[in-house]
């Protein structure tokens, strides 16, 4: 009753924050002075092509770029009419891309899911890897396990992604016969669902997976290693060990549950890093992730296009941040019962 | 009969250094208790952990031999595998520790906590354990012991974890149990039936119980033999009556000297003299606003402080005696003007005797700075109140640059003559603070409170976290500093031996509320609230023929409906102080 009552809270929360999020993308992204449109006017009319001309200003008035600021804003996020009656990111219409000539949802499509995909077995990974390995160096601190696994660790952190991405690609190629580059075999592009389909996306994850979740992963097993340390010297500890208990129950039972905390409250964090922080992956690796469309569009101050990505990371995030969160006040009775009368 | 754990020449060291225990033996005959006694540092915690084997990774243990014969049979300790040993802890010897807020995991509901231990060593079934803990809970006097179960250790208050803690470790019936300092962290009250609980347990179920402490008034409570040991060695060892009657060791004599003790009175004291005053707090009350979880319930309050009417002379200590929870840090942090009270209460502060008084509950910045110059705060752990990461000098100097007072040099004689003040040497000045003692921090924290020449000096349990010789010498010091430098004392305590030494009047607090304000003297010759009585009987005296009157505790320590009708309130009827002879107040119904 009280998980749900804070779950549901925790959603208009994030419905709230998202509503500010859109904001300062909305303004950020038109800070810059300028737009795509009035620079493509200004570059069709140096060279005198008119008719071109004509066409972009149809667009301006056919996205009410020519409105003021806010209501530009209001209109795009859908709390307005526009020029064809409400048409925002409410009703599901996300906008034209300049750059790219067609509508914003036909060039996202299916990178969205992909890159939900991708970031998703990056996290699992992370996890995956960091928790048996921070638990262990803790347990075993200063011994060659310890010294070993933080070794790796930091040659995992100190390898720039992209390298490793081509030596992963080489080598996995070579001796494991891993496909190279996108997300699926090209025959499956476009085409809907299949078993096949699907096969061949998780063959195509193992290398990018790897590859995003590394860094990641030896930075959270350091994190968890220094808690877990912490918490190895604290008196219920102590207690625990005078009980009876051996130590391998003992560990997770106890410190590993008190040094989680921060793991799980990393869950939200850790998906805009990785989202931004794998642009390069994915241009390397030819994922058709929403990283590289990002990164043309804010060159080229495609704004609907820029925007729409930037709030589905936000979004990416907020999501993230409430599983935590909630995830948080399962695991902790502390913070479940603030305030609760004794 | 032989002896149920038997420790022989136990020599215990870290790393390469020398050893920290050396060639300690002792004896722990079935049923009896042995107070293992010492100060901090004298490796009795150490030896007796070594007996679960529970060192910490870098110690180890470099001869001796540790035996225990239960009815199991025998077992030497030292050679048993990791494995033997797990089902002997907690299960044959068990053990429960000094903290009880930090020896429970704050995650995990209590009753899960204790069954565990059933579950390990009896392989009892969820039911069977959930059934027996309860027994257990209701024998160490959880009132409600099915709801203590689902709890978790944060909804407990001190007294009850420790409770939680002792059900832990008597639920599988282990036939020895050692206690590292079970009361150190609990208010005397408490303490007090905690120390009585576990008596009454171990005569129920006739285990022996190894003491850890440090206080000779618990010894002679609880103790049939005693083992005094200093810097790792055992000095003294015996039965308890003969040690504490005539003990034959002067390291023993020492610790004796320093233990604080309430004196017998004779006689009442003199009052607090009404003129001079350099503090004075006129109906102070405070009332927190505590946000309901549940958005639609009304706020619930929290009087931390109601009415609460003090004065103090310059150059007197005035103190404020009570249990956490009692509003006696309050009423120090609303004296510094550290907190505002509810409007309508009145702090006046003097700088000198005939000077405009300072009203502290409503100062401009520039009074503010002025009576900040004034009034100055000793801390109660000298661990923490001294940023590890400046020089002593740096943390002493700084509160002169706050008030940009005199240039480097000056700032420096100034520090030098602080120290010295304080019986610490100058070339001390550039070290960091972990290169000192306990009573040496305690020393640099009253050296810095001095460096602004304060009149005030609000000290909060300043000894409550150091050993008894080091609280004797920092009292000493207290005293010294006030007699030259006339300084006047607010002094903040929950311990009525080490209050009646330095304070001229003492004010005892509960719930928020003054229920009696008399000098020292008269509060010990002729207390006449219950709960000040407590207070007086649950003090532990290092005398074996005057053991803790636990009804007495009892009575006064419970809540305030279980008073006699004359000083029974609520929080609707509150009788008011009444002077029941000059100087003596007491929260009676008249």
């Amino acid at each position: 009753m009280v998980m749900l009552r804070y779950a549901v809270y925790r959603f208009f929360t994030m419905l709230l924050t998202l509503l500010v999020v859109s904001v300062m993308v909305f303004v950020i992204i038109n800070l810059p002075p300028g737009d795509y449109l009035s620079n493509q006017i200004a570059e069709l009319q140096a060279s005198g092509q008119s008719a071109g001309v004509a066409k972009a200003e149809f667009l301006r008035k056919e996205y009410s770029l020519d409105r003021s600021l806010p209501e530009q804003y209001l209109i795009w996020a859908g709390f307005w009419p526009g020029p064809h009656g409400f048409e925002g990111l409410l009703q599901g219409n996300y906008g034209w891309s300049f750059e790219f000539d067609r509508p914003v949802a036909e060039i996202v499509g299916d990178t969205l899911w992909l890159t939900v995909v991708v970031n998703l077995a990056a996290i699992l990974f992370v996890y995956a890897v960091a928790l048996p390995l921070g638990v262990l160096a803790a347990a075993k601190s200063r011994t060659w396990i310890d010294y070993t696994s933080a070794f790796v660790g930091y040659l995992g952190l100190a390898t720039p992604n992209f390298l490793l991405a081509l030596i992963l690609f080489y080598y996995g190629h070579r001796y494991f016969n891993l496909p190279i580059g996108g997300l699926m075999d090209p025959s499956f592009e476009g085409e809907p669902m299949s078993w096949d389909k699907l096969k061949s996306i998780l063959v195509h994850l193992i290398v990018p997976t790897f590859v995003i979740g590394t860094s990641g992963a030896s930075a959270m097993m350091q994190r968890l290693r220094a808690n877990m340390l912490d918490e190895l010297g604290k008196p219920y500890v102590e207690t625990a060990i005078a009980k009876g208990m051996a130590p391998s129950r003992m560990l997770t039972k106890y410190p590993l549950r008190v040094a989680f905390n921060p793991f799980v409250a990393d869950i939200g964090n850790l998906l805009p890093s990785m989202v931004s922080g794998s642009v390069l992956v994915s241009v390397v690796l030819g994922l058709q992730t929403i990283g590289p469309t990002l990164l043309t569009a804010l060159k080229t101050q495609d704004q609907f296009l820029s925007a729409f990505i930037l709030m589905f990371v936000a979004l990416l995030t907020l999501i993230g941040t409430m599983i935590s969160d909630i995830l948080l006040v399962m695991l902790d009775p502390r913070i479940r019962y603030e305030g609760r009368e004794a | 009969m032989s002896a149920l754990l038997s420790v022989r020449d136990l020599s215990i060291g870290f790393g390469s250094g020398p050893s920290v225990v050396r060639d300690v033996s002792f004896d722990v005959e079935p049923g009896q208790t042995l107070a293992l006694v010492g100060e901090s540092g004298s490796g009795k915690t150490i030896s007796c952990r070594a007996a679960l084997r529970i060192l910490p990774r870098t110690a180890q243990i470099r001869s001796g031999t540790i035996t225990l014969n239960d009815s199991h049979g025998a077992a030497d300790l030292m050679k048993l595998s990791e494995r033997q040993m797990r089902s002997i802890r907690g299960n044959r010897v068990s053990m429960i520790f000094q903290e009880p807020m930090r020896s429970l995991s704050p995650l995990h509901k209590i009753g899960n906590q204790v069954s565990e231990v059933l579950w390990l060593h009896r392989g009892a079934s969820d039911s069977e354990a959930r059934k027996e803990v309860l027994t257990q809970f209701e024998r160490v006097g959880f009132p409600d012991p099915a709801r203590a179960y689902d709890s978790y250790p944060f909804e407990l208050s001190g007294g009850m974890r420790q409770r939680a803690m002792i059900a832990m470790a008597m639920v599988a019936k282990p036939e020895l149990l050692i206690a590292d300092e079970p009361t150190t962290a609990l208010d005397v009250t408490t303490q007090a039936q905690v120390l009585g609980l576990i008596k009454e347990l171990q005569r129920e179920t006739g285990m022996a119980l190894i003491l850890v402490t440090h206080d000779l008034g618990v010894v002679a409570n609880m103790a049939e033999h005693v083992v005094v040991m200093h810097k790792g060695r055992v000095m003294e060892a015996g039965p308890a009556a003969l040690i504490l009657n005539e003990p034959a060791h002067p390291y023993t004599q020492q610790l004796f000297d320093a233990a604080p003790e309430i004196p017998d009175q004779d006689s009442v004291g003199i009052p607090m003299p009404d003129e001079d005053l350099i503090l004075q707090m006129t109906d102070v009350s405070k009332t927190y606003t505590m946000r309901s979880s549940k958005g639609w319930k009304a706020e619930k309050l929290i009087h931390a402080c109601r009415g609460v009417d003090m004065k103090l002379a310059r150059g007197k200590t005035l103190a404020i005696v009570g249990e956490s929870g009692s509003g006696k840090t309050t009423a120090a942090r609303i004296a510094l003007g550290a907190e505002l009270p509810d409007p309508g209460g009145k702090v006046l502060f003097r700088t000198t005797k005939d000077s405009e008084p300072i009203t502290v509950h409503h100062m401009t910045r520039a009074e503010r700075t002025a009576f900040q110059r004034k009034a100055q705060m000793v801390f109660q752990d000298p661990y923490s109140s001294l940023s590890p990461r400046m020089r002593i000098q740096d943390a002493m100097t700084e509160p002169l640059e706050i008030h940009r007072l005199g240039n480097v040099s000056e700032q420096r004689d100034k520090a030098a003559e602080m120290l010295q003040r304080v019986g610490l040497n100058e070339d001390m000045l550039k070290r960091y603070p972990h290169a000192f003692s306990g009573g040496q921090r305690q020393r640099l924290s009253i050296a810095r409170a001095m460096m602004l020449d304060p009149a005030l000096i609000v000290c909060d349990e300043p000894t409550s976290a150091l050993d008894v010789s080091v609280q004797e010498q920092i009292l000493t010091l207290l005293e010294n500093l006030q007699d030259s430098l006339n300084l006047s004392y607010l002094f903040i305590s929950h311990d009525l031996a080490v209050v009646a030494r330095i304070a001229d009047e003492v004010a005892v607090m509960r719930r928020g509320l003054v229920v009696e304000q008399a000098p020292p003297e008269t509060l010990f010759y002729n207390p006449r609230h219950p709960y000040t009585k407590a207070l007086i009987a649950a003090q532990p005296e290092p005398d074996i023929n005057r053991p803790i009157d636990l009804k007495l505790v009892a009575l006064g320590a419970g809540s305030p409906d279980s008073w006699d009708d004359a000083f029974r309130f609520s929080d609707s009827v509150i009788p008011s102080l009444v002077e029941l002879e000059p100087g003596h107040k007491v929260r009676c119904h008249v």
